[in-house]
């Protein structure tokens, strides 16, 4: 279909089945470099096995998943996709409960991933400098030395996004982010989003409508495992279809 | 960069686990072997070599929890490890016997010459060398895990299905050195012993060496592990067994991280199984028994999953316990046992060292926020190490 040079993400005719249940039929996803794109939908729309997809957890029966234009991600593991520049935040925070806030992001930080390497790493001046700056970034510096354990579920979210960005990827994937957030942070949040997507590729998964009008962002409505409707905000939810399968009149 | 390795590894607690380790393996020979019989601060005879087993036996817990409580790898088997490093050391000393054998052949032990073999098989070559059955302590073990862990957390068996294949191994292990066509003295193992190094296995100042040997050993493993599980790998090992596949998700070889752990375990059960028989005196099959190989996950359950101390504590402990209980109560030792693993999952599930924790917890509340524990609540002493939040 579209050409793929050029692009950060490619989906195309991407199509997976459990036990006979079509979770993703025929999807097509395009994400240009330094470019948000939000994704909303219903639930059961497949807009979490899509990033599975993504992400290596779950292979595609049919179709093609192209990262920066060329490299085939249906072929590799979640190491391997990670690696290449895939961050993901996944719906339910999972941060590693019984390592410090500091601990979590020096384990994210994009360093060599080899055994060895990891055995003798200690963290150089400008590591301690760039955790940080994450810290900072996502205002977790003054808990740095506390278990992430003892983190409230907004700080935990917080601290997913503080890994991601440890990570230098060029493709996050975050699912939904501001599940259990104040209004405040929510629109903090936001703010953050965009400023990260100024410079890398950003798939938002949200249901929160004022949120993802707050990203102002290209959106895509998925439904029943495949496009439903794309444009702006105000186009997608102008949609009858839309309104008809989602929104609710 | 090894060197700051090896500089994190020191911290306080391993340095004073080390210092007493040492220490004992100064005081305990020389108590032994200095001071005249009947005085009261001299340790008999028959407790050194009883010490000594109890030493390696912690070792053994110890290289279980580095997989287990670090790592979150099950293993029901890692009695294999220590049997082999055990049957390696075995074989040197069957081949320092010589013309003492009942049979009198230089050569072949004289199991092989009841069986009638004529020469000795090719992986008996060599053996007579203290330094290449060594070398085969530490490679036979490391050699076993690489192979099974390479093919067991490739294909991802996780959780229980791990433990029952790791059990299946020492299972199939025991029954093959059952087989006298093995080439292992079959059934009846590898026994008396006569020299090690050139020296009787059973005079006391060998006996208090292998003790000081035991003692020092445990104390490099103790290093090596705290070397590892203080390094950022030792916290990759802790986030690969509180959420394996976020782990994953963060670029990192999860199967490669607990292949490292898991061959690094191996190797540490081999050698103490190496400095085991030398002090028992005997190494049979029965060492496979899958049911040893879940008494050592029981002593370090009750000594504290997730830290250094706490498998020696368990390991020590337990055993002092058996080798009391089965003395005075022979028929209940195997209840005990049982009893000590239920009150340990319900009231415990941190074990000894956990329970010091509680008690410093709740007379320092306001320490309490600081100090954390590297052991979650949810993981439970029982068959599934690996809750899998990422999922």
């Amino acid at each position: 279909m579209t050409d793929k040079t050029g692009t950060m993400l490619y989906l195309d005719g991407v199509s997976v089945a459990f036990d006979g249940f079509k979770a993703i039929n025929n999807l097509s996803i395009i994400v240009h470099p330094a470019e948000m794109l939000a994704i909303i939908g219903p639930n059961g729309a497949g807009k979490t096995t899509m990033m599975d997809i993504i992400t290596g957890k779950t292979r595609p029966d049919d179709g093609q998943v192209l990262f920066d234009g060329r490299t085939d991600l249906t072929k590799l593991d979640e190491a391997a996709i990670a690696n290449l520049g895939i961050g993901r935040k996944f719906q339910k925070p999972t941060v590693f409960e019984s390592h410090t806030v500091w601990d979590n992001i020096e384990m994210a930080l994009k360093k060599p991933r080899g055994v060895f390497a990891t055995l003798f790493y200690t963290a150089d001046a400008a590591d301690i400098a760039r955790i940080t700056e994450i810290l900072e970034t996502v205002r977790l510096i003054a808990r740095k030395d506390d278990y992430a354990a003892n983190l409230s579920h907004g700080q935990k979210q917080w601290l997913e996004i503080g890994m991601l960005l440890a990570q230098d990827p060029k493709l996050l994937l975050v699912d939904e982010p501001v599940a259990g957030m104040t209004d405040s942070e929510t629109v903090e949040t936001a703010k953050l989003l965009k400023d990260i997507a100024k410079t890398r590729s950003v798939v938002v998964v949200e249901h929160d409508m004022s949120f993802v009008r707050e990203l102002g962002s290209r959106v895509t409505c998925l439904a029943e495992g495949s496009v439903l409707a794309e444009g702006s905000l105000d186009q997608v939810s102008a949609n009858p279809v839309v309104i008809e399968r989602y929104l609710g009149r | 960069m090894i060197t700051q390795a090896l500089f994190r590894a020191l911290d306080k607690k391993a340095i004073w686990i080390v210092a007493i380790l040492l220490a004992v393996a100064i005081l305990v020979p020389a108590s032994n072997l200095l001071l005249p019989t009947g005085h009261p601060l001299r340790l008999p005879n028959y407790v050194v070599p009883l010490f000594g087993k109890y030493l390696t036996y912690a070792m053994l817990a110890l290289a279980l929890d580095l997989v287990w409580g670090y790592c979150g790898i099950l293993s029901l088997g890692h009695g294999a490890f220590f049997a082999i490093g055990g049957y390696a050391m075995g074989m040197y000393l069957m081949r320092q016997i010589g013309t003492r054998g009942v049979y009198a052949n230089p050569i072949l032990p004289d199991f092989m010459v009841f069986l009638n073999w004529k020469e000795l098989p090719w992986y008996w070559y060599g053996m007579d060398n203290f330094w290449i059955a060594m070398i085969a302590v530490v490679v036979v073990p490391g050699l076993l895990a690489f192979v099974f862990g390479f093919l067991a957390f490739r294909s991802r068996v996780t959780g229980v299905y791990l433990s029952i294949i790791t059990q299946a191994m020492t299972y199939a292990l025991l029954l093959a050195f059952f087989r006298n066509d093995m080439g292992f003295g079959g059934n009846n193992g590898l026994t008396d012993f006569k020299d090690i190094l050139g020296q009787s296995i059973s005079a006391p100042g060998t006996r208090a060496s292998l003790f000081a040997a035991s003692a020092i050993a445990l104390a490099l493993a103790v290093l090596a592990c705290s070397m590892v599980v203080n390094s950022k790998l030792g916290k990759v090992m802790v986030a690969v067994r509180d959420a394996e596949s976020r782990t994953r998700f963060i670029g990192y070889r999860v199967e490669y991280v607990k292949l490292f752990a898991f061959v690094v375990s191996a190797i540490i059960a081999g050698i103490a199984g190496a400095l085991y028989v030398p002090q028992v005196g005997i190494i049979n099959p029965s060492e496979f028994d899958p049911a040893n190989s879940i008494e050592v996950v029981i002593w370090t359950a009750v000594g504290g999953r997730g830290t250094i101390i706490g498998p020696i504590i368990g390991g020590i402990l337990v055993n002092v316990g058996k080798s009391y209980f089965t003395g005075a109560f022979p028929e209940y030792w195997l209840f005990a046992l049982g009893a000590l693993f239920v009150v340990t999952t319900l009231f415990l599930p941190k074990g000894i060292v956990g329970l010091i924790g509680q008690y410093r917890a709740a007379t320092t509340k306001r320490e309490q926020h600081d100090r954390g524990d590297p052991t979650p609540k949810q993981v439970e002493a029982g068959v599934d190490p690996q809750p899998n939040p990422a999922e």
